[in-house]
């Protein structure tokens, strides 16, 4: 029998258009075997929270650059529950300033990935995440 | 015998046979056996092979060998005239310094306005306007899709009220004024010209550029609003507008820097901005504009990464391709055509977030390829930028490099002082001689427009932004302080917008929709719509209707109603 493969859905919230680093890790994701789904731009938190029930993933991706993270993270977890999707893990890369790093966590981010992360580390994150739930 | 390896990380276009018809000299020949193959014997070389930051595999040595079919009179000529790769002045920086233009803006216009003067009293030479995202995507600070984004990466900007104070005691008449905007730009410029007026200054006098390309929005930023057809022909009513109003403003710049941030090599960011160029040109002639009437107001932006010599090279090769285009696509008889003017900015995505110091000394010598290139006028990025928008201290430090490479460094004392190194001639040929590749790609497909609906160039950028990660990942190219050389370090001390932006901004539009005359607005916006309809040139529409008080958002929703709006296919 084949073993499940790890779905992950890479969003790309609030406005901003800049998706290199969110294409490279769709690419870098499905090139280490795991199923990717990529939102394309401007994603609300209920575009992506709705997406992620639809497309049943476990790992949900956000790409966020613009500074906006405060407002739009604390809104998908919140969404994210209500859903009943307690399991998904949710992960952030971009440019997101240290002094805010515990809220996000505390709010229910599993990690975030600053710029100059390795796509390696971050499919052994992901593999160690998913094993353990 | 052949020295050309292919590279792990080498870009698509196969350009690089450059040297295959290579015929060493005797000399050289000697030189290989004697000196050389000893030498190699006991101390290889680090690298198989050596490669630019774009994948361009470089050769250990160049010599005339490689200049084999190249003319001093026809391919480097004598700067100030054709083909321009010396320069486009005579005399370059020896009689007039590039513009030192630093990119600001954050918050509301009252913050911006004052960082303005700050820089202005330090010595910069000419503003550059950073709008923020609403503004950008044609949103009102107070649009629920602007929640969270009011004034962070770049000045809210939401009618002509904000845009009065934003250059609030600035005389337009004499600072030039470079605005980064592109699916509202036009908007954004009649909002510009209505300041202008106030102020009592002459439209036929002021100067200035606004980025106004949508193309490389397609291509590779992705802030656009509007389908490709209406947003390029707002962009052909500004040049139509910018030729009988305002003929000393640039009514475009041509950008391959975000390209070039995107992922793209020096190549594909060459070969894109000048196909672009040539689109701009195609239409703009469509519209029934004389070609030596309007081009000599278009303008180009490049990015300056790390690679030294391949981004002098591209510079270069830049003004060469579109003198040519020019004279033999156009037939163009105006010499001020021929000339491609540029600005450049250092490469924001060469930053590093760790030990964010080092960016000083990257975007320095960033900074020195543009200036050894010939650049009109520079931005040089702060060294906090990875984090967040630059402090005062930082950016002060950014302005300080250009004054010192300009004052101290004597690059400035001749003009060219690469021109006739077989390295960067044989560089600049290569460059040249990849760029055409593509853009003959791109004229099969149709040109840029056709090209942009397949996603060629959209996909050619991630391909390449894929393989530069691979090679980092990999640790074949090297990156200070990320993937080798790492320490530990404590936080910077950044930037922070204040969260009350969007608040004052919110209340700022609440009072001005209460004071202004709607009725007046609801008349000429119902007047822009119905302009957009047809086939009209929408800018004194838009003069009119900032000059009522509409505010952006309102002005861009009336032609989201006549145009639609864009949703790309997504691609990874």
């Amino acid at each position: 029998m084949p073993e499940k493969k790890i779905r992950v859905l890479i969003a790309k919230p609030g406005l901003d258009g800049h998706d290199r680093g969110a294409k490279i890790i769709a690419r870098a994701l499905r090139d280490a075997g795991m199923e990717v789904v990529y939102t394309g731009l401007r994603q609300t938190p209920e575009m992506i929270a709705s997406a992620a029930v639809q497309e049943d993933v476990d790992v949900i991706g956000l790409s966020i650059l613009s500074g906006a993270h405060n407002t739009i993270c604390p809104q998908l977890m919140k969404l994210l529950h209500e859903k009943g999707m307690n399991d998904v893990t949710v992960l952030v890369g971009g440019i997101i300033p240290e002094a805010d790093i515990p809220a996000l966590k505390q709010s229910g981010i599993a990690e975030i990935f600053l710029p100059g992360t390795s796509t390696q580390d971050i499919v052994d994150f992901i593999h160690k995440r998913v094993a353990l739930s | 015998m052949s020295e050309q390896r292919k590279g792990s990380t080498q870009t698509v276009p196969p350009s690089e046979e450059s040297s295959a018809h290579r015929e060493p000299s005797a000399q050289e020949q000697a030189w290989e056996k004697n000196t050389l193959q000893p030498a190699l014997e006991k101390n290889p070389e680090r690298q198989t092979e050596f490669t630019t930051i774009s994948g361009h595999p470089i050769r250990r040595l160049y010599t005339k060998a490689n200049l084999a079919n190249w003319d001093p009179s026809r391919d480097l000529g004598f700067p100030g005239e054709p083909p321009y790769t010396r320069g486009i002045h005579s005399t370059m920086h020896r009689s007039r310094l590039w513009t030192m233009r630093q990119f600001a803006g954050f918050g509301t216009a009252e913050d911006t306005n004052q960082r303005f003067r700050y820089l202005l009293a330090q010595g910069q030479t000419g503003l550059s306007t950073a709008f923020d995202l609403p503004t950008l995507m044609g949103y009102d600070s107070d649009h629920p899709l602007s929640e969270g984004e009011v004034g962070k990466c770049g000045v809210a900007i939401s009618s002509l009220a904000d845009m009065e104070v934003l250059f609030d005691k600035i005389p337009l008449a004499d600072v030039t004024t470079s605005m980064t905007i592109n699916s509202p730009a036009a908007v954004i410029w009649a909002m510009y010209l209505a300041v202008a007026e106030k102020q009592g200054a002459d439209w036929k006098e002021i100067s200035g550029t606004l980025q106004n390309d949508i193309l490389k929005e397609y291509i590779a930023q992705k802030e656009y609003i509007y389908p490709p057809e209406p947003s390029m022909r707002l962009v052909i009513d500004t040049f139509e507008f910018g030729v009988k109003n305002t003929p000393k403003f640039n009514t475009i710049s041509i950008s391959g820097y975000h390209i070039r941030e995107a992922g793209s090599t020096a190549i594909q960011e060459l070969a894109f901005t000048l196909r672009d160029g040539l689109e701009y040109v195609e239409w703009g002639m469509h519209r029934g504009l004389h070609v030596d009437q309007f081009v000599p107001q278009l303008s180009f932006f490049f990015n300056a990464h790390n690679d030294f010599f391949e981004e002098i090279a591209k510079y270069r090769a830049a003004r060469r391709i579109w003198h040519k285009a020019m004279v033999e696509r156009y037939k163009s008889k105006n010499p001020r055509s021929w000339a491609l003017r540029f600005h450049t900015q250092t490469a924001g995505c060469s930053l590093t977030a760790q030990q964010p110091y080092n960016n000083v000394v990257r975007t320095a010598i960033q900074a020195l390829a543009a200036v050894l290139g010939g650049t009109q006028s520079l931005h040089t990025n702060s060294l906090d930028e990875a984090w967040a928008l630059p402090t005062e201290f930082a950016a002060t430090i950014a302005l300080r490099t250009q004054q010192i490479i300009a004052h101290e460094t004597g690059v400035t004392n001749t003009v060219d002082p690469l021109g006739g190194s077989y390295f960067v001639e044989t560089l600049t040929n290569e460059v040249e001689r990849g760029a055409r590749e593509y853009i003959d790609r791109i004229d099969a497909m149709g040109g840029m427009v056709a090209a942009i609906e397949r996603s060629y160039p959209q996909r050619e950028i991630a391909e390449a932004s894929y393989r530069y990660q691979v090679a980092v990942d990999k640790k074949e190219k090297i990156i200070v302080g990320v993937n080798d050389f790492v320490a530990e370090e404590k936080p910077l001390d950044i930037l922070q917008i204040d969260e009350t932006v969007a608040h004052r901004q919110a209340a700022r539009l609440k009072k001005l929709r209460a004071d202004r005359s709607q009725a007046e607005v609801d008349r000429r916006l119902n007047a822009l719509r119905a302009a957009a309809k047809g086939k009209e040139n929408l800018m004194p529409f838009l003069y009119d209707a900032v000059k009522s008080y509409a505010t952006l958002g309102e002005i861009c929703d009336a032609l989201r109603d006549v145009f639609g709006t864009y949703e790309e296919v997504a691609i990874t």
